[in-house]
């Protein structure tokens, strides 16, 4: 399989303070990978060193084949990103979003137009495109948000706890969308601390604090650990952590 | 280029939907250069008076012409008696009699002395002032032009101090101030948050995600408030002239251009404001702080910069709106041509640029 994330001993600190401490992963393209850990174990700022957000402070990674030190602006160009904070202009209408993130990725005024129809269909928008996004519940503006971060069709997408407040079954649906991106052919890695969601996922690495302690396919590590569900696994694990959430 | 025009657009909706805030941001400047325009002048206009002319010669006649004609003043009465002087003012009708004794051309030419009497209503002592002045400087030109061919000087006294008010021409000298003043708050301020909201709203990490350049970005949330700031000196020129008489004596292009030379200086100067900022507070505290102050106090409109001690002279010159003061008192008021603004114009220039320079590099493309 292809490989579109590497990291190897990847390292950020902040001061004397180790927030990544020498991880190592990789990711497959089409996989989708849940990015799991407490708050504060580091997961945020490992994904913002892969968005090049952060530049590392030390080890080597690679997304969609580009080194993330060297060629920050091609990364730039091959993913998606939609952050923990809430990322649409809430004072710009669902039209006009997706008009403006279409547009800054470059697609072609055709292409926005058909994938402004086909995104209102896709999230039962229709007859809403001209609504103000503030107005929407947060429920379809996460959704809303998921759809945008991939509207360039991206070769990853990155999502930091995108659930967050959610209700089940919003989230659920949510789930739904991250299914049909990965199945043409989208990498998914995404952050959560709803240990259900871990579930979803193709392959799970938990983070305790700043290290991966535990990463293999769900149903693998639920064996490892003898623990019925993923959350048994989690407490397993994150139990031993030192730091305290953030 | 594309992504430029929809970054461009964005910004545009984000002010065409903020609706509130986009009529403060155009009628600021006007209702400021109203209130400002007839608060801050000492002028004033067609102020009924009366003259009482004991004397009717050529020398009276022709005085009460001057004044009669003048812009200031409005002849509604010649009045034939003391008591009718009085019975006017109780009136209500005028603020100023003009008296000629009799044989005031006689006394003049003879006695090379002569008399007016100036009196004015003081129920308002500043207008009352004002207007005495007015008069005497008329009156002084009239004795003036007879002793162009005279040796011996013929003089007249008016019974008001003849001193000439330097702040005769006050009103034409705010409209600049006013403008560098309106051009700086607004524009800066506009643009001191536009960065730093989006930091705030976490759009700004997305952003930094995309491959946008952040050139691109800088400019492109510069160039909607340009737009309204155009329109704002539009408004400005157009109040000067047609509601505060102050004309534009030089070329309206050349003051156009550079108007918007300043704009865009004071719009790089509120992107390093947002750029540097964290919150949207702190940027609008900075925009205050550090341009309203020094512009009112070292753009030389309000407080004589020469009067300074040599610090703060030397600190005035970092403020941006002195210059553009000096250009547009040059241009506006004196008529000069590009010629003799092309020094300070080429200081905006520099500021400019470095302003902009300084906001490129700072701007992070990482988060820390």
């Amino acid at each position: 399989m292809e490989k579109v994330i590497t990291a190897k001993n990847l390292t950020k600190k902040f001061g004397s303070f180790i927030a990544v401490d020498n991880i190592n992963f990789e990711v497959e393209k089409g996989e989708i990978f849940g990015f799991l850990g407490a708050n504060g174990a580091g997961k945020t700022t490992a994904m913002r060193m892969l968005c090049g957000l952060l530049l590392p402070t030390s080890g080597q990674a690679t997304v969609a084949g580009f080194d993330v030190y060297k060629q920050n602006e091609q990364i730039k160009k091959n993913i998606g990103y939609m952050s923990q904070k809430f990322s649409m202009y809430e004072d710009l209408t669902i039209s006009e979003n997706i008009r403006f993130y279409g547009g800054i990725y470059g697609l072609s005024n055709d292409r926005i137009k058909e994938k402004t129809a086909q995104l209102i269909k896709q999230l039962h928008l229709e007859g809403q495109e001209k609504t103000l996004v503030k107005a929407l519940p947060l429920g379809w503006k996460q959704k809303l948000a998921f759809s945008i971060a991939i509207v360039h069709e991206p070769a990853i997408v990155f999502l930091d706890e995108p659930t967050g407040g959610v209700d089940p079954i919003t989230r659920r649906e949510f789930w739904g969308l991250i299914y049909e991106a990965s199945a043409r052919g989208i990498t998914i890695f995404v952050t959560t601390h709803y240990m259900d969601e871990a579930e979803y996922c193709n392959r799970v690495s938990i983070m305790v604090d700043g290290r991966i302690d535990a990463l293999d396919t769900p149903a693998n590590l639920m064996k490892d650990y003898s623990a019925d569900s993923m959350d048994e696994v989690f407490l397993h694990l994150a139990r031993k952590a030192v730091r305290t959430g953030d | 280029m594309k992504q430029f025009l929809i970054f461009v657009k964005k910004e545009w909706l984000h002010i065409w939907r903020d609706r509130r805030t986009l009529f403060i941001l155009i009628w600021m400047p006007i209702v400021q250069i109203i209130l400002y325009g007839f608060a801050l002048t000492n002028e004033v206009k067609n102020s009924n008076i009366a003259i009482f002319d004991q004397s009717q010669d050529q020398a009276s006649t022709t005085i009460s012409k001057e004044i009669a004609a003048s812009r200031y003043f409005n002849l509604v009465k010649n009045v034939h008696s003391d008591q009718d002087i009085g019975a006017t003012f109780r009136q209500g009708k005028i603020r100023m009699a003009v008296v000629f004794p009799v044989n005031f051309r006689y006394d003049l030419l003879h006695s090379n002395h002569a008399q007016i009497q100036l009196i004015a209503d003081a129920s308002d002592p500043n207008t009352a002032n004002t207007l005495t002045n007015y008069a005497s400087s008329i009156i002084n030109d009239y004795q003036q032009s007879l002793n162009q061919n005279e040796q011996l000087p013929y003089t007249i006294k008016t019974q008001v101090r003849m001193l000439y008010n330097p702040e005769l021409k006050g009103a034409y000298s705010f409209v600049p101030g006013v403008m560098a003043l309106v051009l700086m708050l607004v524009c800066t301020m506009m643009t001191s948050i536009a960065i730093v909201k989006e930091k705030e709203m976490g759009t700004m990490e997305v952003i930094l995600v995309s491959p946008l350049k952040p050139f691109r970005i800088i400019i492109a949330k510069a160039v909607p408030y340009l737009f309204v700031s155009l329109l704002n000196i539009v408004s400005i020129l157009l109040l000067s002239v047609y509601v505060l008489d102050v004309p534009i004596v030089g070329s309206i292009w050349l003051l156009m251009t550079e108007s918007t030379l300043f704009t865009i200086t004071s719009l790089s100067l509120g992107i390093l404001i947002s750029n540097s900022a964290k919150t949207q507070q702190t940027a609008m505290f900075i925009a205050m702080m550090s341009l309203f102050l020094p512009t009112l106090l070292f753009s030389g409109f309000m407080f004589p910069i020469e009067n300074m001690p040599l610090p703060m002279q030397i600190i005035s010159n970092v403020v941006p709106s002195k210059w553009f003061y000096i250009i547009i008192k040059d241009i506006m008021i004196k008529g000069l041509g590009f010629t003799s603004v092309w020094k300070e114009t080429l200081i905006l220039v520099g500021m400019t640029m470095t302003l902009l320079g300084i906001s490129i590099y700072k701007f992070k493309i990482r988060l820390a």
